[in-house]
C-alpha cells in the first residue's frame, strides 16, 4: 500500500544532492538480487549469440555485402523515420491525454483514462486490417503511421499518467502564483518532471515500431523488418537476416544509450511522510469542448475503427454460427501461454528492475539495458534463435511450452523491467536502509520492505507482458507445441484464406481478453510501465 | 493493493501449470518414437489448415494413421527445417511453392522419393534429384473484362502491357507473393534489364494497385480495370461461389508460348531424411492419388499434376498445353532482388 501513497519527487529541482549519494559508502548490490539479474541479462543475450554465429558463417565479405546494399540503408532510414514520427506523435497524444485525464476537469475523466489505455489490447495486425478495409487509400506510410500511433501511444500515456499523479502540485501552484501562464507552468515546471517517463515511454514506442511487422505488412509499407522477413524467403540463406538483425540490435543499443544519457541524475523518490495533496484539477473553461473533441477523436481512431470492423465481420460470421468450442479451446491455450510468459518474464525482470532503480553501481543499469536488446527484434528472428538453441542444447524442450516461453521472455522483458523499475524508484531507498539498520538481513528486507512496496509495479509489468504475449504471432506459430492452437494463430489461419468473417470472432475474443489486464492498467495507471528512472 | 499483484501472480501460475498439464507434453524424441510405433505422422504444412485439414482427415480415415500438423508460412517452415538441421520431428513437408522445397533439398535434408511416385508427375513439376514432387499447379494469367477489351485485342505477351493503350486499365497486386514470383520468373528468363524496362513501362501506365489477387479480379469483373495480373484459380473460385462462370463477366487469358506472364508454379511435398516411414510414403502416395488430386481441382481449382486425373477447369487449357517460361522452379527463390527492383521502380 505505501508504494502508491508515498510517491512524489523528493525535490522538484532536477539535480538535487540525493541522500544516497551524499552519504557515500553505500552498500553494494546484494548478491541475492545481482545473481538472478545477471542470469536475466544472459537470457536476453541468447538470441544475439545465435545471430553472431549465423552472421559470421559466410565470412566478413558476406556481412559487408549485406550491410552495403543500397536497399538496406534506405529501408533502415525509412524505418527510423517512421519510428521517429510515430514516437513524436505518441509523445504528443500520450502527454495530452495523460494531462487531461489526470490534471484537468475534463468530464468523466476517469472513464476517459480507461478508454485511453485500451488500444494496448488491440494487435497492430487487427488495427491494420480494420483500417485497410475501411480506407484502402491509407495504404503506405500514412496508414502505418496512423495505426502504429493509435496502437502504441498508451506506452507513453501510462507512465506519464503515473508521473503526473505522483508529482506534488505545490511547485505548479507556486509557479502560477508567481504569474506564469498555464502553458508556461506546464512547459517549465510540469514537463521537466515528466522527462524520465517520456524518455522511457518513447523508447518503448520506438523499439516497438522498429520490430513491428503486422501493421506495416498489412498496410503495404516496406520497412526494415520486411527486409529481414523476406531474406528468409529469398534464397533461404539465413546469413543476411542475421546480419540485418544485428544491425537492428545496434540501433537499439544507440537508442537505449541515448535514453540512458537523457535520464540525468535526478532523484524522483519522495522522502518523508505525509499524504501528497491531490492536485486541484485545472479548469479547462472555454477549451473544454475542444479537449473533449480531441479525446473523442483519439478514441474513435484507436478503438472505434477496429471495434467497428470486428463487430461488422463478427455479425457477418455469426449468421453461419460461431465455432464456440474451437474459440474456447484456443482462448484457453492463449491464456495459458500468456500466463506462463508473463509469470516467467516478470520473475526474471524483478531483480533487474529493483537493482536498476537504485543509483550507484553501474552494473545493474548495464544489465537493465541489456534486457532491452531483444525488444526491437522481429518475433521471427527470436523464434529461429530459440529453435537453433533448443535443438542443439536443450532438445528435450524443443517444441514444448518452455521454448515458447523463452521466446516471450526475450521479446518482452523490457515491459516488465520498466514497470518494476518505475515502481521501485517511487519509494525512497531510505526505507530499505532503515530496515537494514534495524538489523534485518538482505532477504528479510527484500521480503518485508522492497517487494511489498514494488508489488504494484510487478503486477503492472506482469499485466503488460501478459497482454503482449496474447497478441504475439510469429514466434508462437513456430514454437508452440505440435497440434496446439491459440487465438492469434487461428486468426492467422482464417485470414490466410481471406475468411474474415470466420477470423473476426477470434480477433474479438483476443481483444476482449487482452482488455482485462489493460483495464486494470488504465484504472491504476500510477503503477504502470516505464516510469521514472 | 498489495494483494492484487499477489493474486495476479497466483492466477498466472495456476493457469500456466494447468496448460502444461493439459497438453500432456512429450519431448520431440518421445513423439518421434511414439509416432513410429502408433502410426502417427507429423507434418509441417506451409499450406493453410482450412485447405489441408480436411484432406488430412480423409487420409487419417483411409489409412488409420494419426496426422499432427504444424502450420506456418512455407518459407518460415523451410527456415525452421534448416535451423533444425536434420533433428526435426517432422516426417513430411508440404509447401506452397517449389522454392522452399528446393532450399530444404539443397541442404541435404530430404529423403529421395521412389521412382514409382515421381513418375506420376510430369518431369518439369518435380525435383531433378527426385527429392520432392509437385502435387498441384497454378498458372499466372491475364484476367480481362470482355466489355472493356475484346478478346481479339488481348496482348499476346505480358510485355505488351506497357503499351500506352493500357494506360489506367491494368490492375495489379504488387505486394502479393504470386506477383513477386511472376517478376522473379521474368528476371530469371528475360534478364534484369528487360524486367526493369517492363516494370517502368507498367508503372508509367499508371496501374491500379490492390491488396490481393481477389480484389484485382473483382475490379476486372466490375470493369474498374480492363485487365488484371492474377493466378488462374481466382476466377474459377469466384465462379463456383457465384453459381457458374456465365454469371461473371471476367475471363482468363493465358499468354501463349514461354511467356513469363504464364508462369506455372506448384505446391509440393517432400519426406524428411531420418523420419522416413511407410506412413510418410503412404501420405505422399495419397496426395498423388485420385481422391486428393480431385480435391485440389474441386476445392482450389488448381491443376492436378498426377497422371490419370482429369481436371475440368473451365476457361483454362489442359495442363499439357500450359507452357510458361523455361526455368527451374527452385530458382524462384531470388526474391530479394525482385523486391529491390520493385522498390526502385516504385511499384509497391
Amino acid at each position: 500500500m505505501p508504494g502508491t501513497h508515498a510517491p512524489a519527487p523528493a525535490r522538484q529541482a532536477p539535480r538535487p544532492p540525493g541522500p544516497r549519494r551524499a552519504r557515500g559508502g553505500r552498500p553494494r548490490p546484494p548478491l541475492l538480487l545481482l545473481g538472478p539479474a545477471v542470469l536475466t541479462a544472459a537470457v536476453a543475450l541468447l538470441p544475439l549469440a545465435y545471430l553472431v554465429v549465423r552472421a559470421g558463417e559466410d565470412g566478413p565479405a558476406a556481412v559487408a555485402d549485406v550491410l552495403l546494399r543500397e536497399r538496406t540503408a534506405r529501408l533502415l532510414l525509412r524505418s527510423l523515420a517512421l519510428a521517429a514520427a510515430v514516437t513524436a506523435a505518441c509523445l504528443a497524444v500520450g502527454v495530452a491525454l495523460a494531462w487531461l485525464t489526470v490534471r484537468s476537469d475534463l468530464r468523466h475523466r476517469h472513464a476517459w483514462a480507461v478508454a485511453a489505455a485500451l488500444p494496448l489490447a488491440i494487435p497492430t495486425y487487427v488495427a491494420g486490417f480494420a483500417w485497410i478495409s475501411f480506407a484502402p487509400q491509407l495504404a503506405g506510410a500514412p496508414g502505418a503511421f496512423l495505426v502504429l500511433t493509435a496502437c502504441s501511444y498508451p506506452y507513453v500515456l501510462l507512465p506519464v499518467s503515473a508521473a503526473l499523479r505522483r508529482t506534488d502540485p505545490a511547485a505548479e501552484e507556486v509557479a502560477r502564483s508567481l504569474g506564469l501562464t498555464p502553458w508556461q507552468v506546464f512547459r517549465r515546471v510540469t514537463l521537466p518532471q515528466l522527462r524520465p517517463a517520456l524518455t522511457a515511454g518513447g523508447l518503448l514506442v520506438s523499439l516497438y515500431c522498429l520490430s513491428d511487422f503486422g501493421a506495416v505488412s498489412i498496410l503495404r509499407f516496406d520497412t526494415f523488418t520486411l527486409v529481414i522477413y523476406t531474406s528468409y524467403q529469398a534464397s533461404f540463406d539465413r546469413t543476411p537476416a542475421a546480419v540485418l538483425s544485428l544491425l537492428l540490435v545496434a540501433v537499439t543499443l544507440v537508442l537505449v544509450l541515448l535514453e540512458w544519457r537523457s535520464q540525468g541524475r535526478a532523484s524522483y523518490s519522495r522522502v518523508g511522510g505525509g499524504g501528497q495533496r491531490p492536485a486541484r484539477p485545472v479548469a479547462l473553461g472555454r477549451l473544454a469542448p475542444v479537449a473533449l473533441l480531441g479525446a473523442a477523436a483519439v478514441a474513435v481512431l484507436s478503438l472505434g475503427v477496429p471495434a467497428a470492423a470486428l463487430v461488422h465481420w463478427t455479425v457477418v460470421g455469426a449468421s453461419r454460427g460461431l465455432p464456440l468450442a474451437d474459440l474456447a479451446a484456443a482462448a484457453g491455450t492463449s491464456l495459458g501461454y500468456a500466463a506462463l510468459g508473463a509469470l516467467v518474464t516478470t520473475l526474471l525482470a524483478v531483480p533487474v528492475g529493483l537493482l536498476a532503480a537504485r543509483r550507484g553501481d553501474r552494473l545493474p543499469r548495464v544489465l537493465e539495458r541489456i534486457s532491452y536488446l531483444g525488444h526491437a527484434l522481429p518475433g521471427i528472428v527470436v523464434a529461429f534463435s530459440v529453435v537453433f538453441l533448443t535443438v542443439r542444447y536443450a532438445y528435450p524442450l524443443y517444441q514444448r511450452t518452455p521454448a515458447l516461453v523463452l521466446a516471450y521472455v526475450v521479446l518482452f522483458l523490457p515491459l516488465a523491467v520498466g514497470a518494476v523499475h518505475s515502481a521501485a524508484a517511487q519509494f525512497p531507498p531510505a526505507l530499505e536502509d532503515a530496515a537494514r539498520s534495524a538489523g534485518a538481513r538482505t532477504a528479510e528486507v527484500l521480503r518485508r520492505v522492497t517487494l511489498p512496496l514494488a508489488a504494484p509495479g510487478i503486477g503492472a509489468g506482469a499485466a503488460l507482458v501478459f497482454l503482449t504475449c496474447m497478441k504475439e504471432l510469429p514466434a508462437t506459430l513456430l514454437l508452440q507445441p505440435l497440434g496446439s492452437t491459440t487465438l492469434a494463430t487461428q486468426l492467422w489461419t482464417e485470414t490466410g484464406v481471406a475468411a474474415y468473417s470466420a477470423a473476426a470472432p477470434y480477433a474479438a475474443v483476443l481483444v476482449l481478453l487482452s482488455a482485462v489486464p489493460t483495464y486494470l492498467l488504465g484504472v491504476r495507471p500510477r503503477v504502470a510501465g516505464g516510469g521514472p528512472r | 493493493m498489495t494483494s492484487l499483484p499477489r493474486r495476479l501472480l497466483a492466477a498466472l501460475l495456476t493457469a500456466g501449470l494447468l496448460t502444461t498439464a493439459a497438453c500432456g507434453e512429450q519431448t520431440v524424441d518421445e513423439r518421434i518414437a511414439e509416432a513410429s510405433e502408433d502410426g502417427e505422422l507429423i507434418v509441417y504444412s506451409g499450406r493453410n489448415e482450412k485447405l489441408i485439414g480436411p484432406l488430412l482427415e480423409k487420409f487419417e480415415q483411409a489409412s488409420g494413421v494419426d496426422v499432427t500438423a504444424r502450420y506456418a508460412g512455407s518459407a518460415e517452415l523451410a527456415a525452421q527445417l534448416l535451423e533444425e538441421g536434420g533433428r526435426t520431428p517432422a516426417a513430411v513437408f508440404l509447401s506452397q511453392d517449389a522454392g522452399a522445397l528446393g532450399a530444404v533439398q539443397e541442404a541435404g535434408l530430404l529423403a529421395p522419393l521412389e521412382e514409382e511416385l515421381l513418375a506420376k508427375v510430369p518431369e518439369r513439376y518435380r525435383s531433378d534429384e527426385g527429392a520432392w514432387v509437385g502435387v498441384s499447379g497454378r498458372s499466372r494469367v491475364l484476367a480481362y473484362n470482355p466489355g472493356e477489351i475484346p478478346e481479339s485485342d488481348l496482348p499476346q505477351t505480358v510485355f505488351d502491357l506497357t503499351d500506352p493503350r493500357f494506360k489506367g486499365k491494368i490492375g495489379v497486386a504488387p505486394t502479393n507473393a504470386s506477383f513477386h514470383s511472376f517478376v522473379t520468373a521474368m528476371r530469371v528468363s528475360a534478364g534484369e534489364e528487360r524486367t526493369r524496362e517492363f516494370l517502368e513501362g507498367l508503372k508509367a501506365n499508371e496501374p491500379k494497385t490492390y491488396n490481393n489477387n481477389l480484389l484485382v479480379l473483382d475490379a476486372v469483373d466490375k470493369g474498374e480495370v480492363a485487365v488484371g495480373l492474377v493466378n488462374h484459380y481466382y476466377l474459377l473460385e469466384k465462379a463456383a461461389e457465384a453459381g457458374g462462370l456465365e454469371k461473371l463477366t471476367a475471363r482468363n487469358h493465358v499468354f501463349p508460348g514461354d511467356d513469363p506472364g504464364s508462369l506455372v508454379n506448384v505446391a509440393g511435398v517432400a519426406v524428411l531424411k531420418g523420419n522416413e516411414s511407410g506412413d510418410a510414403r503412404a501420405f505422399v502416395e495419397y496426395l498423388l492419388g485420385p481422391e486428393a488430386q480431385t480435391y485440389f481441382a474441386e476445392e482450389t481449382k488448381e491443376y492436378p499434376l498426377a497422371s490419370g486425373v482429369e481436371a475440368d477447369l473451365e476457361d483454362m487449357p489442359p495442363l499439357e498445353e500450359l507452357q510458361g517460361p523455361d526455368i527451374d522452379l527452385s530458382e524462384l527463390s531470388s526474391l530479394q532482388e525482385t523486391l529491390a527492383l520493385l522498390d526502385e521502380v516504385g511499384l509497391t
